[in-house]
């Protein structure tokens, strides 16, 4: 009995032990620059080496909710999201349910999924940035070759064909993700459901109603919310497709230019907690929707 | 589509052949759109990567022509690529960074996860929910306070600064995904060794450890790639071509005019820094998307 108290006093001091390096570690990387960019969002900051920072209140917020290019890097961010988290989740049930069923080259097409998912983002931007090159892409050649466009377009040019092509840029590196996770909550759904549902004559599609959507709801929730958080902090495709055009931006491309084009720390600060206010919102919408939809 | 339901479909007992036959035939066309749906999602999924490797190999002239086949192809732009210092410094900087970055998270968030996954102690539940937040937690929020950190610590512009900053998001992500790993060894395992004696952090080390290395090659290959690809950090903590990371320098490969950008060397920089990663895919495909799925799904 003595030696079992020892054992868990032991177990607890180590157990603190252990822990501390990573605790320390993430106090440093993540919790003070986290209050330092608080501090910051309220200083006139310029990274120069010159001005020393001073006091200005909520002047940094104020400049970035009355900047028009703010406003059009929000829009453009929320379409982004939306559409292709929409998109990618429609793309990537679909495809979930095909690998999750018995047929020959199953192995070959779940590596296949996972290609475009291990590509870095910046290799997948430029090869489609290649793509659809308004001269050599082969989107323009094969799209006039079959005559579905009369002439060749300059994709990336403007925000109206610029976005879409970016849409499905991110659609097609992060469906896998989505499909991954999509086919490891279908594996958790018990066979027999599917064998009574034939058994009383329901159709396929009436058992994709009843059953396939209800039980993986829970889990297309949480490959929602990943999806999300991800989508709204895009920066990679973006600045590489469309770098730092003025109406092109997403709120995350705003938010480095302050800090490295401007030199402006307050500003890009001040932007920061804009965006991390934002995805608090998205955060709390979704623990209340799947709250709600579940009890 | 499924097995069980086929079964399921055999067990009723037809009444007569000619519905049967309607219904193998009906069965053939399904099967066929079946197999053109599974053809059409390889193909999606695989063609953007074909052709960045099949214009990696196509000679300039062709390159920048409207043919749509190659007819001859050459090495040519790998060759540029391995010439220019800044890409092979580039190479090199990645798999410093990456790898050293993972070592560290592996070695710390282990050891982190063993006590959140088999040992008591208070705050565990908090600890946990703490840690899952900042899985989650985007790293532009922080982006000016690391800046200015980096800067006063005389890290930025280095390796080193890279490979703290990284630690943001692997750190997190190896604990949770490890966290769950250390819960679903059996509890038998440890309170045998216990008896005899043993100490706990020899149960960790000699028990425990090597039974979650599985866990430990798809949490490090994730962070791994995850690292590998890192972008924003990369760009705005290093200024000088020695210090660039792969990614970074891709994104800014200009040509010796500001007209036309060289793709062909564009393409095979990015096909040398991708077929690794293709390949550790195809060979540690279950491995993946265990780890992928073992956050969200279990979590």
């Amino acid at each position: 009995m003595i030696k079992e108290i020892d054992l868990y006093a032991r177990q607890k001091r180590l157990a603190w032990f252990l822990i501390m390096p990573s605790v320390i570690v993430v106090l440093l990387i993540i919790a003070y620059p986290t209050i330092q960019v608080l501090v910051y969002s309220l200083l006139k900051y310029k990274l120069d080496g010159v001005t020393p920072p001073s006091f200005v209140g909520f002047d940094n917020f104020a400049f970035v909710l009355s900047d028009p290019d703010w406003w059009s890097a929000v829009s453009n961010t929320l379409i982004f999201t939306v559409v292709s988290v929409v998109l990618e989740s429609i793309l990537g049930l679909m495809i979930a349910m095909v690998a999750n069923s018995k047929f020959k080259g199953r192995t070959l097409l779940r590596v296949a999924i996972l290609v475009p998912w291990a590509i870095p983002t910046v290799v997948s931007a430029q090869v489609w940035k290649w793509m659809v090159n308004d001269i050599y892409g082969v989107v323009n050649i094969v799209l006039t070759d079959l005559h579905i466009l009369p002439e060749k377009i300059a994709w990336l040019a403007t925000p109206a064909t610029a976005l879409p092509v970016i849409i499905a840029v991110d659609v097609w590196k992060a469906t896998p993700f989505m499909a991954l996770l999509l086919l490891a909550g279908l594996q958790l759904i018990p066979k027999d459901l599917y064998e009574a549902g034939s058994i009383d004559g329901a159709t396929k599609v009436r058992q994709f109603w009843a059953i396939t959507l209800p039980l993986v709801t829970p889990t297309l929730l949480v490959a929602l919310i990943f999806r999300t958080l991800d989508a709204l902090r895009v920066f990679d495709i973006f600045y590489v497709m469309v770098g730092g055009q003025g109406n092109m931006a997403t709120m995350a491309v705003y938010n480095q230019q302050q800090l490295i084009s401007f030199l402006d720390a307050g500003v890009g600060s001040a932007t920061s907690v804009i965006i991390l206010v934002i995805i608090m919102l998205f955060v709390i919408l979704y623990t209340r929707f799947s709250r709600t939809s579940f009890e | 589509m499924s097995n069980a339901t086929r079964t399921a479909a055999t067990l009723e007992v037809p009444t007569n052949v000619g519905a049967t036959k309607k219904a193998d035939n009906r069965g053939v066309v399904l099967r066929c759109l079946f197999y053109l749906l599974v053809v059409a999602i390889i193909v999606f999924n695989l063609f953007p990567f074909v052709w960045a490797l099949l214009s990696s190999f196509r000679p300039s002239s062709e390159l920048f022509s409207t043919k749509l086949l190659p007819t001859a192809l050459t090495m040519d732009h790998y060759a540029a690529v391995f010439k220019d210092a800044r890409f092979v410094a580039a190479l090199v900087n990645s798999v410093v960074v990456a790898g050293s970055t993972v070592l560290i998270a592996l070695a710390l968030g282990s050891l982190c996860a063993y006590a959140l996954g088999r040992l008591p102690f208070r705050f565990k539940g908090a600890v946990l929910y703490l840690i899952l937040t900042m899985t989650m937690f985007p790293t532009i929020s922080v982006l000016s306070g690391l800046f200015v950190m980096l800067k006063t610590l005389d890290l930025f512009n280095t390796r080193q600064g890279l490979i703290l900053t990284y630690l943001i998001f692997t750190m997190p992500f190896t604990i949770w995904v490890m966290t769950q790993y250390f819960r679903s060894l059996p509890k038998e395992l440890e309170e045998a060794a216990y008896v005899d004696g043993a100490s706990p952090l020899k149960v960790f080390w000699d028990i425990l450890l090597p039974l979650t290395m599985p866990g430990l090659v798809s949490t490090g290959l994730l962070a791994f790639i995850a690292a590998w690809n890192e972008f924003l950090f990369a760009l705005t903590f290093t200024v000088t071509d020695t210090m660039k990371t792969v990614p970074v320098v891709i994104s800014q490969f200009a040509g010796s005019t500001s007209f036309e950008q060289p793709w062909g060397s564009i393409m095979a920089g990015s096909m040398v820094v991708t077929i690794p990663l293709v390949l550790l895919v195809m060979i540690f495909q279950y491995r993946i998307v265990e780890g992928l799925t073992a956050g969200a799904v279990k979590g």
